[in-house]
């Protein structure tokens, strides 16, 4: 037995299960790796739409609408907004998860977040790929 | 003790006696460093462009929409708050881009020495200001 100076901290959970459950966080080092793996493909991503934009400053719909029919650029435009949606909203998951301490208001928040980041991406990708099949 | 993560609070005075661990000082008490401050930074220009990310969804799908809705979004992005929102959307995209590279570098193992640290934390300002700036005269070279 531990002498009695030690805190007494009983812990009724095996080491199989801590290990099963994947801890406190409960996924492992899924959403670390993601946000990196995202991160990564975000450095050319984003340095090639920025580029891209400046072709369209004052360009008329049509030029614009034509830049984006491209099978290369829908490609990338589509990359972008996969990997930026998902970047953002496990950015933003981070930050509710961090501040918003009562659970039925984080619970909430991260419904609505996730919400409004799904809407979001997919009115992108529609809007991508109209320009691509119909200009 | 009702939830069992407060086992992790539970230390004990030089006395023996069981007491719940301090919690750290917080933001406000520390003095702010460059270490710190581009940290904060960090995830606010990450919200920042997150809510930025509307006015790009709104112009892709103007552009897809119509002639007159293409219009209307260029419009606003060409106003004085529209023109406002992307100097800050620029910034806080060259900010995000120069850090978020210090962080992926902090991840593979290197620049950890406080030294290294503190210049990567001055050459981000560094960059993020150059770049910006380098984005607007663009901008108004390309207009």
């Amino acid at each position: 037995m531990a002498d009695s100076k030690t805190p007494q901290v009983v812990i009724m959970r095996s080491m199989l299960g801590r290990a099963r459950g994947l801890g406190a966080a409960k996924s492992g080092t899924q959403h670390w790796k993601s946000q990196r793996v995202t991160a990564i493909a975000l450095i050319p991503l984003s340095l090639w739409f920025v580029v891209s934009i400046f072709g369209l400053i004052g360009a008329p719909r049509a030029a614009v609408a034509a830049w984006a029919a491209g099978p290369v650029t829908a490609t990338l435009l589509l990359a972008t907004i996969v990997a930026l949606f998902q970047h953002m909203y496990l950015g933003v998951q981070v930050v509710i998860e961090d501040y918003v301490h009562a659970e039925r208001p984080r619970v909430a928040w991260l419904l609505a977040a996730k919400g409004a980041t799904a809407l979001l991406a997919l009115a992108a990708v529609v809007a991508v790929l109209k320009l691509a099949f119909t200009g | 003790m009702a939830d069992v993560r407060d086992a992790l609070m539970v230390g004990r005075t030089s006395d023996g006696k069981l007491v719940r661990r301090p919690l750290s000082p917080h933001l406000q008490i520390y003095k702010p460093q460059i270490v710190t401050v581009t940290s904060v930074v960090h995830r606010a220009t990450g919200m920042a462009l997150a809510a930025g990310t509307v006015l790009m969804v709104w112009w892709l799908a103007a552009a897809a929409a119509s002639d007159a809705a293409y219009a209307t979004a260029t419009w606003f992005i060409g106003s004085w708050i529209g023109m406002l929102m992307l100097v800050g959307w620029t910034a806080a995209l060259w900010y995000h881009f120069c850090n978020g590279i210090r962080h992926l570098a902090w991840d593979f193992g290197y620049g950890f020495e406080l030294p290294t640290a503190h210049a990567s934390g001055w050459a981000v300002v560094a960059g993020t200001v150059v770049l910006t700036v380098l984005t607007w005269i663009l901008v108004f070279v390309a207009r």
